[in-house]
């Protein structure tokens, strides 16, 4: 028996619907039950006032690692979806390079058992799209889908053979699976751990070009076209990447990218000297390919913005650079830093929370990010005004691994609410 | 971006890990505080005091011999007790050990480490995590720097040329992979070379080669022109078999430094190589053991340079 909530006084932002005003939303039965009038007979159980806040679908992210299972050293699904909640996030996708790989129904079901454990239930896996990512042979996609994967990704791992990609292709598109890829040519990406740019010549860091993007992502594009699979290019790092996403969109290709949040505010000149910290995939480019991910964002050729939270244990990222392993804390930042995003002017308010919720439904065919009436009720509340800083005390990741640590950000989740239930709500809050 | 690390609150040096960031007025210290410890390895007893009583640990995590054999002499003239660890370690070996093997030695009251390692940043990573009162010193971190070479290199261009002002320097061969060319082009910039001209092939020059304040030539023979000082770096055998190069004798063609070649640049010119070097594959014979080569030259000073940032980095924490 879920109880009734009615959130008033708000500002409701709800791009999926076109409603931008003060008001209330009205929740009974773990849906949401009308964002106009109370619903007669409406008698609440709790009050949320959130005068001066603005009320949102929840936060839809595209691409996390929660380290379990195999990685429980790194962080866990409590310590995880503790972070998500306190940001505001109420759907999770899973990259699927665990351990072991989520290249079976068993570990998919393993997940879900997880996510139930953890009382955040909606976490949805992402299947292998290799046997073990190993790029070879295909994983059996439609038990996977049967078992709960949303969608099938071969996560960093490479697929040299471009004929096992077709095929792989070719399956998931006869399962009606979305491919989710991050384009990465193995070959041109030589190992390296750097933007192919002055700081890494500068450093001396190996280095990836960004043509180590834009060819993997044009050969998918290419096979896209041949097999007629759905495709969502993942954590999207440069501006001709945002460009030929642009023309395949507009010569008519199913396809739809996303970006990291960090992508979007630092560049290869914020890296501190071998600060390890800064070290992610892919790497922190150019100020010009900043600009071009934010215009594509604000465009819409760039429909989605995620986390690709990654945390780390201490010790991974304690060493010289090139050796640390790569990858940012970043749930909890996710909606400071859209935020900043909105008062640089780089994007519209209405945009940013679109990026976060109804976009990405969008992309995963899911019935919610929006707070349409009979949808789940995911709902962040937000104070935008309010200043906090990262640090011990507010941090809920178990992993610590962020170049923002010590920072002020304004902007902050005051409620979550993960389809009627109260999952967070901020301790200095009423 | 600065790189405060390796200075004090005074800005006087506390480590040496990179060339970058540094003052012309500070490597000109270091050039004059050398020109003082010249003399000592010519005396009949080869010592000064200045570091008696310190512990100076060479942790060698990659194979050198002369880079570790003239810290080694440095730190005993400069009467330091000093102790030299070659630690073989493969690609795979994390920074857990790095800091651990650091945190042991630190443990036995050590007050410098010259560290040379495969990894760039390294040294950064052990200055960032040692305990206050150790120095740390850089004697090459992977593709990123390699200061104390970069110093002997300006000593030993100052000796000859005297100023800096008026030279055009020529770094010829593998820039991508050498943290050598890295720190000389620094310490070039820094002390105010009217050129520093790189000259490789493209698949030996890193990207945006110009942003570190170089002009750029794919071919020797245009190159060469106007030069007054030629350095020439070691190629290693890798570079073949990772499609970099297609031999060495195409190479030597293109790049090898001869006679010939050599007429091209200014007829005082001097060549240095940081050693060791590949003769027949960047250098002919001649021009190595010739009358314009500085070579050895280069070996001899590395001692004194060597002493004079030793000492000067261990100054600022309470030698008398």
């Amino acid at each position: 028996m879920m109880g009734k909530i009615h959130i008033r006084h708000g500002r409701v932002i709800d791009p999926a619907n076109e409603i931008d005003r003060i008001g209330s939303v009205y929740i009974a039965d773990g849906k949401i039950a009308s964002v106009a009038e109370e619903p007669a007979g409406f008698k609440a159980d709790i009050v949320i006032d959130a005068s001066n806040q603005i009320v949102c679908p929840g936060f839809i992210d595209l691409s996390v690692r929660l380290r379990e299972p195999g990685h429980s050293r790194k962080a866990t699904f409590k310590t995880e979806t503790r972070a998500a909640a306190s940001a505001g996030v109420t759907t999770m996708c899973l990259q699927p390079d665990t351990n072991p790989v989520i290249d079976t129904a068993a570990v998919a079901e393993l997940i879900k058992e997880l996510a139930e454990k953890a009382n955040y239930p909606q976490i949805y896996p992402i299947a292998a799209l290799t046997q073990k990512l190993e790029g070879n042979e295909l994983s059996s996609m439609l038990a996977l889908k049967e078992a709960g994967c949303i969608a099938v990704s071969n996560a960093n791992q490479p697929i040299r053979n471009l004929l096992i990609l077709r095929r792989a292709m070719e399956y998931a598109a006869s399962h009606d699976l979305l491919l989710m890829f991050r384009p990465n040519d193995y070959w041109l990406g030589n190992n390296g751990c750097a933007h192919e740019g002055a700081v890494a010549t500068r450093y001396g860091l190996p280095s990836i070009p960004d043509a180590a993007e834009t060819i993997a992502l044009d050969q998918c594009l290419e096979l896209a076209e041949l097999t007629r699979c759905r495709v969502h290019f993942g954590q999207i790092s440069c501006k001709r990447s945002v460009i030929k996403i642009h023309q395949a969109n507009k010569y008519g290709l199913n396809v739809s990218a996303d970006v990291s949040i960090h992508q979007l505010h630092l560049t290869e000149n914020d890296i501190k000297p071998f600060d390890s910290a800064y070290h992610v995939l892919p790497p922190f480019r150019t100020e010009a390919d900043k600009q071009y991910l934010r215009q594509g964002l604000a465009s819409g050729t760039i429909s989605s913005i995620c986390s690709d939270h990654q945390p780390h244990d201490i010790d991974a990222k304690l060493g010289a650079f090139p050796e640390t392993d790569p990858g940012v804390s970043s749930l909890e930042t996710l909606l400071p830093l859209m935020l900043k995003l909105v008062s640089q002017h780089a994007i519209t308010m209405e945009q940013g929370i679109a990026a976060l919720s109804e976009q990405p439904a969008r992309i995963l065919q899911l019935r919610s990010g929006a707070l349409t009436p009979g949808f789940p009720a995911d709902v962040c509340v937000f104070d935008p005004d309010m200043d906090w800083q990262i640090n011990k005390q507010n941090w809920h990741s178990r992993g610590v691994n962020t170049p923002f640590w010590n920072q002020t950000f304004k902007g902050r989740v005051t409620h979550t609410l993960q389809a009627g239930k109260v999952i967070f709500c901020v301790p200095s809050y009423r | 971006m600065t790189d405060n690390l390796q200075l004090n609150a005074e800005g006087k040096l506390k480590h040496f890990l990179t060339i970058e960031g540094l003052s012309q007025a500070l490597l000109t210290e270091i050039l004059d505080t050398a020109e003082s410890f010249v003399g000592v390895s010519d005396q009949q007893i080869k010592k000064v005091p200045l570091l008696r009583g310190k512990t100076i640990v060479n942790l060698f995590f990659e194979n050198s011999t002369r880079t570790r054999t003239t810290f080694e002499l440095a730190a005993k003239r400069l009467s330091a007790d000093v102790l030299s660890m070659s630690i073989a370690t493969s690609s795979t070996s994390k920074g857990e050990s790095l800091l651990d093997t650091i945190r042991n030695l630190e443990a036995m009251f050590v007050d410098m480490f010259v560290v040379r390692h495969a990894i760039s940043g390294a040294a950064h990573f052990i200055a960032q995590h040692t305990a206050p009162h150790i120095s740390v010193i850089n004697a090459g971190d992977g593709q990123h720097a390699h200061p104390t070479q970069a110093m002997l290199d300006m000593f030993t261009i100052r000796q000859i040329k005297k100023d800096f002002a008026p030279l055009r320097v020529a770094i010829i061969g593998d820039i991508l992979h050498s943290r050598v060319a890295r720190s000389q082009i620094q310490a070039l910039n820094a002390l105010g070379t009217a050129e520093v001209r790189v000259i490789a092939p493209k698949t030996l020059l890193p990207a945006h080669v110009e942003t570190l304040g170089v002009t750029v030539s794919h071919n020797l023979t245009e190159g060469l022109q106007d030069i007054d000082v030629i350095i020439m770096l070691r190629l290693q055998k890798e570079r073949m078999t990772s499609a970099l190069l297609p031999s060495e004798s195409e190479y030597f063609k293109c790049f090898g430094l001869t006679e010939s070649k050599l007429k091209i640049a200014k007829p005082d010119a001097i060549v240095m190589h940081p050693g060791p070097i590949n003769r027949g594959v960047e250098i002919e014979s001649n021009v190595a053991d010739g009358p314009q080569s500085v070579i050895l030259k280069q070996v001899s000073n590395g001692i004194a340079v060597r002493m004079a940032i030793m000492s000067m980095a261990m100054q600022p924490h309470g030698v008398s």
